[in-house]
C-alpha cells in the first residue's frame, strides 16, 4: 500500500463538519484524496464501535468532526462524541496501538479551511514514513 | 446483579495466543448492565483482538455471540452450533456463565475474558458497589437495609469501630460512608434505634455450605 493510499475515515456532523466540507469544495479547496468523508445526523451518533470497525476495516485514521462546543444541534453530541474518541484512543492503547489514530476536531459549518487543516494535520500523521 | 469488569488487556491476549478461530460469547444479563460482558463488549473485544492481532501479523478468525443468560443450559444451547466451529471460546460472563459453557462443551477451552467481583449495584453512571456478601444469613431486617458484611470495611457486626471520621466515613477509606453510621441514620429515620439496643446470638457464618445450592420447595 502506498502511504498516499491510506484511508482516513471522517465522520462528518451534517449540522456543521459536512457543511464546511461541502464548501471547501465550493471553494476548490485542496484537501488529501484519501479522506472518505462519511455524513451523519451528528457527532453523537458515533460510536466506538464504528470507529474501531473504520480501523479494522484498513483506515489509518478516523476522524469525529463535529459541532463547536456548546452549539450541537442536539445539545450534547459533540461532548458525547469526545468522550466516545477518548475511550477509543484508550482501547487502542491497550493494543499497543498509537492513540493519534483517532481524533475529534470542533468545527462550525461555515469554516471550510479548519475542515481542510483538520484533515491535513491528520493526514500528515498517517503518511509520516514508518507508519 | 453479578458485576465483573473485564480482564487486562495483556491477560486476555496471552490466553487467546494460542487459538486462531475464536467465539467471543457475552452474556446479556448482569454483564451487560455493569458494562464488562455484553452484546457491545463483545463487539469491541472482537475489534481489539482482530486489530491486535493484524499489527503483529497473524492470522485470527472471530466469532460473536451473546446469549441472554450464559449460566442457562438452555440459553447456551442456542449458541451451540458456533461454539462447535472454533478453536475457543472468551467468554465475558460471570463465573458461573463460564462454568456453564465449560460444562455444556466439555471438549472445547472456555477461557474466561472477565474477573468476575461481587454482588452490587449501580451507584452512579460508570460505578458499581458491593450490596451483600451472599452470606446466606440475612439480617437486613435489624440494620436497616445497610450490610455490613460486606459495606463494612472490617465487616463488623456489633456497631462501627472506633475509627468513624468525622462526616460518617470510613477510616480505611475516607470516600466510603461507614456501615454503621448508614445503619444508625437509617434506623433513626424509622424510629427503631431500640434495634440497635438488643442482643443478638453471634452470626451463623455456617448457614451456606460450599459448594451452595438452594432447591425449591415440592408442593
Amino acid at each position: 500500500m502506498k502511504a498516499m493510499d491510506k484511508q482516513i475515515v471522517a465522520f462528518c456532523c451534517e449540522h456543521s463538519a459536512y457543511p464546511a466540507a461541502d464548501l471547501a469544495g465550493k471553494l476548490r479547496l485542496r484537501y488529501p484524496e484519501n479522506v472518505l468523508v462519511i455524513r451523519i445526523p451528528c457527532a453523537g451518533r458515533v460510536d466506538v464501535i464504528h470507529i474501531l470497525k473504520a480501523l479494522e476495516k484498513g483506515a489509518a485514521a478516523v476522524l469525529v468532526m463535529g459541532c463547536e462546543d456548546g452549539a450541537c444541534h442536539h445539545i450534547t453530541g459533540n461532548t458525547r462524541a469526545k468522550e466516545r474518541v477518548k475511550y477509543s484512543n484508550m482501547l487502542l492503547k491497550e493494543i499497543d496501538l498509537d492513540g493519534r489514530r483517532v481524533e475529534m476536531f470542533n468545527l462550525s459549518p461555515n469554516s471550510p479551511h479548519k475542515f481542510v487543516r483538520a484533515v491535513n494535520e491528520i493526514a500528515n500523521v498517517v503518511n509520516r514514513p514508518g507508519r | 446483579m453479578i458485576v465483573a469488569e473485564r480482564k487486562p488487556m495483556e491477560e486476555i491476549k496471552r490466553l487467546i495466543a494460542p487459538y486462531k478461530k475464536i467465539l467471543v460469547a457475552g452474556c446479556g444479563t448482569c454483564v451487560t448492565v455493569c458494562w464488562a460482558g455484553g452484546e457491545k463488549e463483545v463487539g469491541l473485544l472482537a475489534s481489539q483482538i482482530k486489530l491486535a492481532r493484524s499489527a503483529e501479523g497473524k492470522d485470527v478468525a472471530i466469532v460473536e455471540a451473546t446469549v441472554e443468560r450464559q449460566c442457562e443450559n438452555e440459553m447456551v444451547a442456542e449458541i451451540k452450533d458456533k461454539v462447535a466451529g472454533v478453536d475457543a471460546v472468551l467468554s465475558l460472563a460471570c463465573g458461573a456463565g463460564v462454568q456453564t459453557m465449560a460444562e455444556m462443551f466439555e471438549e472445547k477451552p472456555i477461557l474466561p475474558g472477565v474477573n468476575t467481583t461481587f454482588i452490587g449495584r449501580p451507584q452512579k453512571e460508570g460505578v458499581w458497589v458491593e450490596m451483600c456478601g451472599a452470606c446466606g444469613d440475612c439480617f437486613l431486617d435489624r440494620t436497616g437495609g445497610v450490610c455490613p458484611v460486606v459495606r463494612c470495611a472490617k465487616g463488623l457486626l456489633n456497631g462501627p469501630c472506633g475509627g468513624t471520621r468525622r462526616g460518617g466515613k470510613c477510616e480505611i477509606d475516607p470516600d466510603k460512608d461507614c456501615a454503621w453510621v448508614l445503619v444508625y441514620r437509617r434506623l433513626e429515620k424509622q424510629g427503631r434505634l431500640d434495634i440497635m439496643r438488643q442482643y443478638y446470638a453471634p452470626k451463623n457464618y455456617r448457614a451456606v455450605k460450599r459448594p451452595g445450592k438452594v432447591q425449591a420447595a415440592k408442593a
